[in-house]
């Protein structure tokens, strides 16, 4: 079996250690003797319907943000879009998440339109939400990560939140939802990086690739002690100095 | 006579050595604070007072080992140099180094000051100093849950660079394409300095380059050679924009293990003449030639410079040696993730087969995010067969990223918070064997505490 994992503005939004989410679904890939190939996608370059299995996209700074939202206003955007509708597995973390929204409205300036795929959207804020968050998600149980940023996120009527906040910030500080889930996408605020600390996490976006072209796959279980050992430190850093 | 200095002066003294005679470190910070509460402007008034004006030497890797170098040079020509040692580089710790230095009717006693700045601080210091040289080498991704984003730090250096006086030169790593843009408009100011040479030029860029994109119109630039994380020979095929001529220039760069480096420094219109450095790393050669190109800067002459540079001690925690118990510790602060980057290609590269231990702390000090550990290449660890220990608050995450970069698990050992850790990993280490130690900032605080508990370094005030 093989999988392509698509790194979508890989060389320019990658921050905080979002790539690590890379290395976790190919390692996690490899460890179970599947097949993973990582291509990145850059601004400008076309995506083909079909072609990749997983995608990912990570948070950058304001300007990359801008080249990447007018990069996806066009067919790219809507093979995307399609993707997802059609149970394409993504995580998109930070900058990345918000452009999966309706719009990211920033301090100055016009709205940068999102996609739209999530029911969500996102206002400039004036206060840095930094530090360790721990979710509680229904679906795949404690979450824990590191988030760092000013965007607040809120969500609308047909969105459903990744989890619940316990220790952190979340969407925007207020209504202690985490993220947003629709179909197999999942976008949130999560650096850390997220999958490596939170297997439940990668093995599902993996197991939903699986299924989309092969049908019918159980996973198997890898050895999660040191994932287990990262996640259980963090989270008490987290809930003892947040 | 300035009644508010002279106090602010007094206040930092008297606090600094009432805090050394309890025993209780370094004493900068306080001290540092008390004198700023007392005189806003202490910083300002003792700095100015040099006859030789001050350098302010900034950038997120090399800060302090450089500001060591041209030190150790400034001495060696027979200058009193003032100089903030210890590495305490916000204000309050520049303040406190003066005071320390000054008599007390706040008289400093030195001709020139070698500042090393924090990056956050490095607008307040050149706001006060008003510095003759402004020694600039490096802008790296950094602690940004700090700093905020790199656009942000470039953004904020540019203004404090365009309030400089006019007399001010700035002695600048045009390697570097962020510092190099930021420069790029002061003319005859600027001396501009970088490596020529192909042979230690990277296969490609490493993932943690941060800037390998143009500023002027978002194009990602090329590369003739990539040395460093995103330190090259670079041009931008969008706007044309590339690496300026350099004006101190160095080539025939030779790395010898972990003990010493040589290159030749070329400037235009001269013969090349050698510098020999008792310290290794693609990144010193980087610092020692930044501290060659700010020297040349203040007219010292070549000899001066050679000796000053052959007789460098390594800084507080950079490649610094221990023997502890029969065994011999070699203890490398990491930082960022590119340098440990260069800490890794450095081990690769000196074939170093030791056991390792790596301290992650995720205190304020050392960033409190540890994502950064991914953004690191540590694949070239993946094959060593030597054992990979990991300690500190965060030292489950080092381990969890080394399983991912290859690590086997059964090569890898969580060893817990120091000095529990030192304990178990010195236990390890056969009899004469050498072991590597890379501690975050803080993590190497707790290493010296745990040391010199035992009896074993000096303490870091005392260097």
């Amino acid at each position: 079996m093989e999988l392509t994992i698509c790194w979508l503005y890989g060389r320019t939004m990658n921050i905080y250690g979002d790539r690590g989410n890379v290395l976790a679904l190919a390692q996690r890939c490899r460890w179970r003797g599947i097949e993973a190939r990582v291509i990145e996608l850059g601004v400008g370059e076309p995506l083909e319907p079909g072609r990749c299995d997983i995608f990912f996209w990570g948070g950058g700074q304001d300007r990359e943000q801008v080249a990447a939202a007018r990069d996806l206003q066009g067919p790219k955007g809507e093979i995307l879009r399609r993707e997802i509708e059609e149970g394409a597995p993504l995580l998109a973390i930070c900058g990345g998440y918000q452009l999966l929204g309706h719009y990211y409205r920033p301090h100055q300036g016009e709205p940068l339109p999102g996609l739209g795929v999530f029911d969500a959207w996102t206002e400039a804020g004036s206060r840095r939400m930094i530090g360790n968050v721990v979710v509680e998600s229904e679906e795949f149980g404690e979450l824990v990560g590191f988030e760092n940023h000013s965007g607040r996120t809120f969500l609308g009527p047909q969105a459903r939140p990744l989890g619940r906040v316990r220790v952190g910030w979340g969407n925007n500080g207020e209504d202690k939802t985490e993220g947003c889930r629709y179909r197999n996408a999942i976008g949130c605020y999560l650096h850390g990086p997220v999958l490596p600390k939170n297997p439940p996490l990668a093995d599902f976006l993996i197991e939903a690739a699986l299924r989309r072209r092969y049908g019918e796959v159980t996973l198997p279980p890898l050895d999660d002690t040191l994932e287990r050992l990262a996640h259980a430190s963090a989270v008490s850093r987290a809930h003892s100095a947040r | 006579m300035d009644p508010r200095l002279i106090l602010a002066v007094g206040a930092s003294r008297l606090s600094a050595a009432a805090i050394r005679r309890l025993g209780r470190g370094g004493g900068t910070a306080l001290p540092g604070l008390l004198a700023t509460l007392i005189d806003p402007g202490a910083l300002g008034k003792l700095s100015r007072q040099l006859p030789g004006g001050c350098v302010v030497v900034a950038g997120t890797n090399g800060k302090t080992t450089t500001a060591r170098m041209l030190a150790t040079i400034l001495e060696q020509a027979g200058h009193r140099v003032v100089h903030n040692r210890s590495g305490s580089n916000l204000v309050r710790g520049i303040t406190a180094a003066f005071a320390e230095q000054s008599s007390l009717l706040g008289r400093v006693r030195g001709e020139i000051a070698v500042i090393e700045a924090d990056e956050a601080a490095f607008p307040a210091v050149v706001r006060q100093t008003r510095p003759r040289i402004v020694l600039l080498l490096n802008l790296f991704r950094d602690q940004l849950d700090r700093y905020g984003e790199l656009d942000t730090v470039a953004r904020a250096w540019g203004e404090a660079l365009r309030a400089l006086p006019n007399e001010s030169r700035v002695v600048v790593n045009v390697d570097d394409p962020t510092l190099a843009a930021l420069t790029g408009e002061l003319g005859g100011r600027r001396l501009a300095f970088g490596l020529a040479e192909q042979r230690v030029a990277l296969d490609g860029l490493p993932h943690a380059a941060d800037a390998s994109v143009c500023r002027r119109c978002g194009t990602a630039f090329t590369y003739r050679a990539a040395f460093l994380s995103h330190l090259g020979d670079y041009r931008c095929p969008g706007c044309g924009f590339e690496r300026p001529p350099l004006d101190v220039a160095a080539s025939s760069i030779t790395l010898e293990g972990l003990e010493r480096l040589s290159f030749e420094v070329a400037v235009p219109g001269h013969d090349p003449w050698p510098v020999e450095v008792p310290l290794s790393g693609l990144y010193n050669a980087y610092n020692a030639l930044a501290a060659v190109a700010a020297s040349l800067a203040l007219g010292v002459a070549t000899e001066q410079i050679q000796s000053g540079l052959a007789t460098m001690r390594a800084a507080f925690g950079r490649l610094e040696r221990i023997s502890y118990e029969g065994r011999s510790l070699v203890i490398v602060l990491i930082k960022n993730p590119t340098g440990l980057n260069e800490v890794v290609r450095m081990l690769a590269s000196a074939r170093v087969e030791a056991p390792l231990l790596v301290l992650i702390n995720d205190l304020d000090a050392d960033g409190r995010d540890v994502s950064w550990l991914w953004d690191a290449d540590l694949e070239p660890l993946a094959g060593a067969r030597f054992p990979v220990f990991t300690g500190g608050i965060r030292g489950a995450d080092m381990a969890l990223r080394l399983k991912y970069a290859g690590v086997p698990q059964e090569r890898l050992r969580v060893l817990g918070d120091l000095p529990g850790a030192l304990d178990a990993f010195v236990s390890e280490l056969a009899p004469g064997q050498t072991g590597y130690i890379l501690p975050t900032y803080t993590a190497m605080l707790a290493l010296r505490r745990a040391l010199a508990g035992r009896g074993v370094a000096p303490a870091f005030w005392q260097q």
